[in-house]
């Protein structure tokens, strides 16, 4: 056993850690919560793939670094943990880039992982549509073949950041006939395309999230089928292993988490009362133990992945726990500010940045997306404690 | 980063696991309960052989001299069989307080006794207060000639009914700052003076009462330095601190693996309950429970066992965990119904130590207060 990062990741967090201050220092950017979904800032996001930040885990040979999911983590860790804006990339990067590398024919991982990490495309993230959310194998968006080309009807919905891509990671149907799961596919389809109508759609917060994709004839070279057509529900599942296990399900929302123990600590303000009230020190004691819990979850897939071992039922249960706990989290803020927990960031009584209102009304979603925490209670049970179905 | 056992570490794990299962049945675990003694002496013979009480001694006191996170693997196991009986004070309070702070003479008197299985070792340390910080401990040890004068009373020390020897915490001098004036001494169980009495407790641990009436110990039996104490009792909690939380993932662990294969067995409705998803919910939480104790208890044990300071992760551990295996078995009991709940099934065993094991070293309560109070970074990472 050993839980300690090695001395050049040490390093390699130090920097990222020195360029991020220096992004502070410079006012490009102010520590948010959610800022890994919500903010879109195509510049930081830049600057981050010109330091080979973007793609870190992806071969040199196609212009990443070649570096392992340890790495990977130590970097969103710090990402995370500064609130930095990631929205035009972070889909992108955590999961597309390993998809095509895994099941990309070469053309596709020459023509686009060296983009992906110059960061000159970006994806959405296609899956969920109205009448297939937690059943996502029942999705009826059809890609049928006609010639070169594959011919794309359907809607997609919920699709974060697709008003800000270039691309869509589509999830279609390519065979109807066929059991459900054995019928799907995976593809690559460029968000300018003819037919394509992206509908933003408002999320509690009142932020332009996520969107409604309508795809009306839309024709997608077929060359842009991503590994093996019919086989994309096999592919999808390990890539959904990447999807719940990072850092972010835990993260997310850091910024508030830390503005909450300064302001407890330094015994300003209202603060003081917070840091002797037996209740409040209870609370922000027990959050500081279940979060580092949340860590050693989140870890472990990491080092799984890292090792080759292929996730069974630990990623799920990284992220259900994880966004459990940031929900914990807001709920525990906003129950200590009080009457002050109402005020939004406008206001200049706000405490703590004004960040605890939108994280608490952006928190329900947390265990919704990327399975909710019931499909993943029963993911655990049946994939991982092998409890039967029926 | 390796979440992962050595591959002498699997192997300790296995043996021991096979060893358990074989030696120490559920039989054996209610007979111990009901004798007074609380001591498998024929177990404790074998283990003996196997060299676990000599585990963390040094090879030349006769040990074998493992790691700390060795001994995690034994005690995970020994969690998971709920082993009662003097294994855990032997080592983690006696073998590993004596290699640390012992004279070179007591260790040659004590450490190859511990490691041939001879002697029974406790720490006396908490007393009425139920504080497991220096001001808990207001015994008192006073000079008197070449010897020192016990009095006070101890409560809550396991197994000292039947130890040889009891490592007592008392001040020898009295300050205003708690963790200054304390010593420990090496004192026989039948020097005169000593009134021992077992307390009637929920699990078959036993926790004894300890008078100390007019004990008079000579000088050469103080452990450490004279007012030099406390840290040596730090180290000492902080590594049974973590062992207990070790202990309790063994017993976790046992109570969800019961607690799925009943699930898989129990027919109701046609079908079987672990199919019912209000059932399997509960499981997966009962995972969480068991994988979240497990690698938190395991990142202090590998801190400790690397010699790294961790008091944080010390206390996040057995906060954590505290509540954890106590949720565990509430769960279990519930998928189990009512054969689950009757004195012949096995899961009140793990209920009843899940909440002594609660409690031992600080309870969650406790161990929370310590990391706020301990707490002046604002950023955890
Ligand atoms: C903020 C946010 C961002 C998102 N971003 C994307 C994105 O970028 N791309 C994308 O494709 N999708 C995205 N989604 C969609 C997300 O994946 C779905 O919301 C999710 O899969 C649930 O589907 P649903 O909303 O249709 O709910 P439903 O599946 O209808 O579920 C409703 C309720 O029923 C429960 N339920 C459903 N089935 C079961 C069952 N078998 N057993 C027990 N309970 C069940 C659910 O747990 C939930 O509580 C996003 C969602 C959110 C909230």
């Amino acid at each position: 056993m050993d839980f300690q990062f090695t001395e050049e990741q040490e390093r390699f967090r130090k920097e990222i850690q020195q360029f991020l201050d220096g992004e502070l220092a410079a006012g490009n950017f102010k520590p948010q919560c959610d800022a890994w979904i919500e903010i879109y800032d195509p510049e930081f996001t830049k600057r981050l793939a010109q330091r080979g930040w973007i793609g870190l885990t992806l071969p040199r040979e196609y212009g990443g670094q070649g570096l392992g999911p340890l790495d990977r983590l130590v970097l969103t860790e710090e990402l995370l943990r500064y609130g930095a804006p990631c929205g035009a990339h972070w889909f992108t990067d955590r999961q597309v880039g390993p998809c095509l590398l895994a099941y990309g024919t070469e053309e596709q991982k020459s023509e686009y992982l060296p983009k992906i990490c110059k960061a000159e495309v970006s994806f959405a993230l296609g899956l969920s549509e109205p009448e297939a959310g937690s059943d996502l194998a029942s999705v009826k968006t059809q890609a049928q073949l006609d010639g070169d080309h594959y011919i794309v009807n359907g809607q997609k919905v919920w699709t974060s950041a697709a008003h800000h891509q270039s691309h869509l990671y589509l999830l279609a149907r390519t065979d109807p006939d066929a059991p459900k799961h054995k019928g799907i596919s995976e593809f690559i389809v460029d968000l300018k395309s003819p037919g394509v109508t992206v509908r933003p759609i408002l999320d509690p917060t009142g932020g332009e999230h996520f969107n409604e994709v309508f795809l009306d004839n839309v024709r997608v070279p077929a060359t842009n089928l991503v590994g093996i057509e019919n086989n994309g529900w096999k592919q999808i599942t390990s890539q959904l292993d990447y999807e719940r296990s990072g850092m972010e399900r835990l993260m997310g929302n850091y910024p508030l988490f830390d503005a909450l123990r300064k302001y407890v600590h330094r015994n300003t303000d209202r603060g003081k009362a917070l840091s002797i009230d037996p209740v409040a020190r209870y609370k922000i004691a027990e959050l500081e133990a279940s979060f580092e819990v949340g860590r050693m979850l989140i870890y472990r897939v990491a080092w799984m992945l890292d090792r080759g071992i292929l996730p069974n039922y630990e990623s799920a249960m990284a992220k259900l726990y994880a966004t459990e706990f940031q929900q914990r989290l807001t709920d525990t803020v906003i129950a200590m500010l009080g009457s002050y927990g109402d005020l939004t960031s406008e206001s200049k009584y706000a405490p703590l940045g004004g960040m605890a209102v939108s994280a608490y009304l952006f928190s329900p979603g947390l265990t919704l997306m990327a399975g909710t925490s019931e499909i993943l209670r029963t993911v655990i049970a049946q994939r991982g404690l092998g409890l039967p179905s029926k | 980063m390796d979440f992962a056992l050595s591959e002498e570490q699997k192997m300790l794990q296995g043996m021991a696991r096979d060893f358990l299962q074989k030696e120490c049945p559920k039989s054996l675990v209610r007979e111990v309960q009901k004798d007074p003694s609380g001591h498998p002496r024929e177990l404790w013979r074998k283990m003996a052989e196997l060299g676990w009480q000599g585990l963390v001694v040094p090879e030349r006191y006769g040990g074998t001299g493992g790691s700390f996170l060795d001994l995690m693997v034994l005690i995970e196991e020994m969690g998971g069989a709920c082993l009662p009986g003097p294994f855990f004070c032997t080592t983690v309070l006696g073998a590993l307080t004596l290699t640390g702070a012992g004279t070179e003479e007591q260790k040659r008197e004590l450490l190859p006794l511990i490691a041939r299985g001879e002697a029974i070792i406790t720490m006396a340390l908490v007393e009425v207060s139920d504080r497991w910080d220096a001001e808990g401990i207001q015994c008192n040890a006073q000079v008197k000639g070449d010897t020192y004068v016990i009095n006070g009373t101890k409560l809550f020390v396991p197994y000292a009914h039947i130890a040889d020897q009891l490592i007592v915490a008392a001040r020898t001098s009295v300050s205003d700052v708690p963790e200054s004036g304390i010593t420990l001494f090496l004192v026989n169980r039948k020097t005169e003076g000593i009134t021992i009495t077992v307390l009637n407790s929920i699990n078959a641990d036993k926790q004894c009462e300890v008078q100390f009436h007019d004990v008079e110990i000579s000088s050469d039996r103080m452990v450490g330095q004279s007012g030099g104490g406390w840290p040596v009792i730090q180290r000492t909690l902080e590594r049974a601190t973590v062992a207990k939380c070790v202990e309790m993932v063994g017993g976790a662990q046992q109570v969800l693996d019961m607690t799925i294969q009943y699930a898989k067995e129990r027919m109701q409705f046609g079908r079987p309950i672990g199919s019912f998803q209000a059932i399997q919910h509960r499981c997966a939480d009962m995972a969480i429970d068991v994988d979240g104790s497990r690698f938190i208890a395991y990142l202090a044990a590998w801190k400790l066992s690397e010699e790294m300071p961790c008091p944080r992760e010390v206390s996040i551990a057995k906060s954590w965990v505290s509540e954890a295996y106590r949720r565990v078995t509430k769960a279990g009991h519930q998928v189990h119904g009512g054969i689950g709940f009757t004195l012949d099934h096995d899961m009140h065993l793990y209920f009843r130590n899940a909440k002594a094991f609660a409690s031992a070293f600080g309870n969650a309560n406790w161990h929370l207060n310590k990391i706020v109070n301990d707490d002046t970074s604002t950023d955890v990472i």
